[in-house]
């Protein structure tokens, strides 16, 4: 009956399977009305005059604007700066400034063409140079949205040590999520109630921000998730946005609206990863060893501080990369710029700082002599080892463990040779490369804020023996229901199929905190593990102790421990169950547990030191490639991967993470290239933003590590992020191998390796091969 | 979808003078033989108010059949169906690679060849084999039928030189003389399928005994507002063995055949190298 480490079958598989499951745009409301958002279309201005066509038929719509707002005019974030409708400044473009509504969706859109606004336009910061030179100041006084600094030992004792010191810059870019299901929400007014559905990965962070919104309490607003088609993060704060817009024309209309981005309008609106910039100097003795990492960030924030104070938080506490180094500084600082603003993206900043981290040991090599795997095995994580921040690594450290297996599994070191002198035959149509990286990835949130959200969850047992699990914790694809129920079912020692996961609602269910941070199955799992036992120790009062329990056993139970419903048990609302319907709720028994920072984790968020992250991950890529002789694409052959996540509860689902994050480093590294004008995205839309497809997808070889973490449920740490992190410094390594050129921008679009085949290296310095 | 149902007009003409005669009628009609570019624009709000032409009930052109000289593919046949044809497959391999890297097999499966045409896209992936094939277009009209060299179609970017009230009927490919010594198709894209060509090549060589050039086809893609056949290089060729100094100046030559752009997609000087290259490897055999 055991189901923790089965492939158990999903929850809402056959939903999903059959087309059953409603995703927000599949939801009938009566009366309703289509919601559009009149945007900016400059970056750096004042409104002047907002005029409506005097012709058109105003009177078929509900408008809104930011006089319409209840409360203060701001999306509640980490800093309350960014308006939910702009009505003064025009800080980035395609800023929501109005919103139109209509029951006929393409009139809606039309009535678009009808409204003009003048503008005063000021001039734009464009890029993180315009804004470092603070020729405009968006954010007072230097552009700076936040810093940090990690300082360990004493970085020029460090280089006074090294024989070799090597340099390097890196840049990174914009990505989109591309999530299948664009941003959509419904909004409606029930019994003075404001209702919100919606594809979300983070139902409270909504209930936040509209609560400032409306002015509301918390009980006047009701927060559901509908099943939501991908998220990697962009469905982490914007929700808040979309949400915010519609409840506003719900208000004003009196009727349910809806509002559902079209692939451009997401693509150009929300948010996408950091561009970030990074600057690596390394001391390293004569045999390899590290004595001094300086590192320096800089991220692009947008126009709005949103979540970059996080994001530069995780991209500077990975950027060291997964090894131990006696003196270490990282500077870091996200600024602003008239762009949309940049958001979460699965990684959170860690993908951007560990894509310079890993490919700088290309550099460092050729510096040093020696190939990057015997550097790497020379510095990196074990367990006692000691990080940036001076957290020592007491227990699960996979980093060694995770770079063998990828490095046998992929036969790295015969086929880099082999490749090699294949590499000299000049007849040869391609040039082959294997490439190598290895990270870590810091499972929940950074610092204490796992202690700041005190996040809540649980299960609940109903007077029909019924067991539910209780999270605000969302699934969008990963398999949060199957591995909540997996947790609860084994904890309990019932079988699978009889645990319930109720839906993410905030009228039904505790704030488990935001579904991101690779979280979910570790801090939120194990919150429910510790629950369910609780109702175990109860139980086990009450019916006789078994190895396994049936249904008659639990029924009896609940006879006992829970009253008929005139009792003092506590009435669960209604239930809506996977269809939408509604069920009749059941008397029951709530057990909810709040998070407990285990005793040895400290950590200081002035100094920033101490215990970062509670664990962390570990993730090593192998990717043998060729690149084409006469047009310069990259084809993969294979990603070999070796993953240590603690434990994989639901080794399929598991696998199924990695593989989907292996592609989409992939497109991170090779395809993705946003093209920004004037801040406005060139190429919104799926034709020219390149993603890969099945068939640019190669083969993968996964191997899932368990060094199991003693406070993750089942020994459980996080995967949700980390395959993101591992392979784009692993294909630019190989790109390396293969042509010898020297390429640490991404993506390496066929013209960036054209170019810089032609020409000098785009950054940095390294072999160049004739032509 | 911004693309408005209640503002789509759609006449289903049932046959060729039904569609034509309509088409005299209203001048301004869109035909639909496919629609899977008119769908992409018309989701996007681009094309409201339409009267469409639906040509989807016009059997006779939607066959492939051969005549003396060689195949007659019918404007309706899909990119899928080109694939499968016995002879299509046999007598002309470049257009049935370039029928197999349109889009992706959706597209395939709903896109036709008559629609590709209409459509002219610079970068349309089936018309460098079209050209090296030196196909022809037939025209219906009111007026009667017109047989259009397939290069004397396009006037532009997304432009024909069709009237409005004409319609593509058929495309007729002549069977080669002799069979090629060399013969390419290459597209270039910004990935593996479901992608648009930064450069798409179609090549066919013959050479005599002694190793000259006999006849040289080469056309491009996405390298011009039009597909181009390279004359400068192909008469520069003729005649001349292949050593590496021929080559070097036809690749040089190619130049002067095309205008690529910097775009979305991918840059002028890429563009072009990647063609030298691609002209390069072909001529070496």
């Amino acid at each position: 009956m055991v189901s923790v480490g089965k492939n158990v079958p999903r929850k809402e598989g056959p939903q999903k399977l059959c087309g059953l499951a409603k995703y927000i745009d599949d939801y009938d409301f009566k009366d309703c009305l289509y919601g559009v958002t009149f945007r900016s279309s400059i970056p750096h201005g004042l409104i002047k005059k907002i005029s409506f066509d005097s012709d058109f038929p105003w009177q078929e719509y509900v408008i809104a604007t930011a006089q319409d707002i209840p409360g203060p005019n701001v999306v509640a974030l980490i800093e309350n700066d960014q308006p939910l409708l702009a009505d003064k400044k025009i800080l980035h473009p395609m800023e929501p400034i109005l919103l139109v509504s209509h029951p006929i969706l393409q009139k809606a859109y039309a009535a678009l063409e009808h409204i003009r606004v003048d503008y005063e336009e000021l001039p734009a910061v464009l890029t993180l140079e315009e804004s470092l030179s603070l020729e405009q100041v968006l954010y007072p006084p230097d552009n700076v949205f936040k810093k940090f600094q990690i300082q360990k030992g004493n970085v020029e004792a460090g280089f006074a040590q090294a024989d070799f010191i090597v340099e390097g810059e890196y840049r990174v870019p914009h990505q989109e999520q591309t999530y299948i299901e664009n941003n959509g929400v419904a909004a409606y007014v029930e019994n003075g109630t404001i209702v919100v559905m919606g594809s979300m990965q983070c139902p409270y962070y909504v209930h936040k921000a509209l609560k400032h919104i409306f002015n509301v309490p918390d009980e006047k607003l009701r927060i559901i998730q509908t099943t939501t088609g991908g998220g990697f993060g962009g469905k982490e704060e914007y929700p808040n946005m979309i949400a915010g817009h519609a409840a506003l024309l719900a208000l004003k209309s009196g009727r349910p609206v809806k509002m559902i981005y079209d692939r451009q309008e997401d693509m150009a609106a929300t948010t996408k990863r950091h561009p970030a910039w990074i600057k690596h100097r390394t001391g390293v003795t004569k045999e390899g060893k590290l004595v001094a990492q300086e590192i320096e960030v800089v991220m692009d924030g947008g126009a709005y501080v949103t979540l970059s104070p996080v994001v530069l938080s995780r991209g500077t506490l990975h950027a060291t990369g997964p090894y131990e180094c006696p003196n270490v500084r990282v500077v870091s600082k996200t600024a602003a710029t008239n762009t949309p603003p940049n958001g979460a993206f699965r990684g959170f900043g860690a993908p951007q700082t560990l894509f310079a981290a890993e490919l700088h040991w290309e550099k460092i090599a050729e510096a040093v002599g020696l190939d990057s795997l015997t550097l790497r095995r020379l510095n990196v994580f074990k367990e006692g080892s000691q990080t940036a921040t001076g957290q020592i690594l007491g227990e699960s450290v996979g980093a060694s463990e995770v770079l063998e297996r990828a490095v046998t599994r992929s036969r790295y070191i015969s086929k880099r040779k082999e490749y090699s002198l294949w590499n000299r035959d000049k007849k040869k149509e391609s040039w082959r490369g294997m490439g190598l990286a290895l990270v870590h990835h810091g499972a929940g949130f950074t610092g204490s804020g796992e202690v700041y959200l005190a996040s809540r969850a649980g299960v609940a047992f109903t007077n029909k023996g019924q067991v539910k699990v209780l999270a605000a914790s969302t699934e969008i694809g990963q398999g949060t229901i199957s591995m909540f129920a997996q947790i609860v079912a084994d904890s309990l020692g019932i079988p699978y199929e009889w645990v319930v996961v109720v839906d993410p609602d905030t009228g039904q269910v505790p704030n488990s905190g935001p579904t991101v941070a690779s979280r979910t199955c570790m801090v939120v799992g194990g919150l429910i593990q510790k629950a369910t036992l609780q109702l175990k120790q109860e139980l086990s009062r009450h019916i006789s102790k078994k190895s396994s329990w049936s249904q008659e056993d639990l029924k009896e139970a609940a006879r006992k421990m829970i009253p008929p419903p005139a009792g003092e048990a506590e009435l669960a609302p209604s239930r809506r169950s996977a269809g939408g319907g509604m069920m009749e709720g059941q008397p029951e028994k709530k057990y909810i547990v709040e998070y407990e920072k285990p005793k040895e984790i400290q950590w200081d968020d002035k100094t920033y030191k101490g215990d970062a992250y509670a664990v962390y991950s570990y993730a090593c890529a192998v990717v043998d490639l060729e690149v084409d002789k006469l047009t310069y694409e990259v084809k993969i052959h294979k990603i070999t991967t070796a993953q240590d996540i603690g434990k994989a509860i639901h080794p399929l689902l598991a696998e199924g993470q990695i593989m989907g994050g292996t592609a989409q480093a992939v497109g991170y590294a090779l395809y993705e290239n946003v093209v920004m004008k004037n801040g406005v995205m060139q190429n919104a839309q799926l034709t020219n933003y390149i993603i890969p497809t099945f068939m640019d997808t190669p083969p993968m070889d996964i191997e899932i590590v368990e060094k199991p973490y003693s406070h993750g449920p089942f020994g459980a740490k996080g995967v949700g992020e980390l395959p993101m992190d591992v392979p784009a410094p692993a294909i630019a390594a190989a790109i390396h191998h293969a042509t010898g050129l020297w390429i640490p921008e991404l993506p390496i679009l066929p013209e960036k390796i054209f170019k810089v085949f032609f020409s000098s290296p785009l950054v940095g310095e390294g072999r160049v091969r004739g032509t | 979808m911004r693309g408005a149902p209640f503002s789509m007009n759609v006449l289903r003409p049932r046959n060729a003078p039904e569609a034509l005669r309509a088409f005299s009628k209203n001048p301004k009609l869109t035909p639909l033989a496919g629609g899977t570019d008119f769908m992409v624009a018309w989701n996007a709000g681009q094309l409201q108010n339409r009267v469409v032409l639906d040509l989807s009930r016009l059997k006779e052109w939607k066959k492939i059949q051969k005549t003396k000289e060689g195949i007659r593919i019918g404007s309706l046949v899909t990119h899928r169906r080109i694939q499968e044809h016995p002879v299509v497959r046999s007598m002309f391999p470049l257009l049935v690679r370039a029928c197999a890297e349109v889009g992706g097999w959706q597209i395939q499966n709903r896109g036709t060849l008559g629609g590709n045409i209409a459509n002219a896209s610079p970068a349309g992936d089936t018309f460098p084999p079209l050209s090296v094939y030196e196909g022809m277009v037939n025209v219906l009209s009111p007026r009667g039928r017109k047989r259009v060299p397939f290069h004397q179609v396009f006037a532009g970017v997304k432009k024909t030189t069709l009237q409005p009230g004409e319609l593509i009927e058929s495309i007729e490919i002549p069977y080669l003389k002799n069979r090629p010594h060399h013969q390419m198709f290459r597209k270039v894209g910004t990935r593996a399928a479901q992608a648009i060509s930064k450069t798409v090549a179609a090549g066919l060589l013959w050479l005599k005994k002694d190793k000259t050039v006999q006849e040289l086809r080469f056309a491009l893609g996405s390298m011009a507002p039009t597909a181009r056949r390279l004359k400068s290089v192909e008469s520069f060729c003729l005649g001349k063995r292949m050593t590496p100094e021929v080559v070097d100046r036809a690749c040089e030559l190619l130049v002067q055949d095309v205008s690529p752009i910097d775009d979305i997609r991918s840059t002028r000087e890429y563009r072009l190298r990647v063609s030298q290259n691609l002209l390069r490897s072909f001529l070496n055999g």
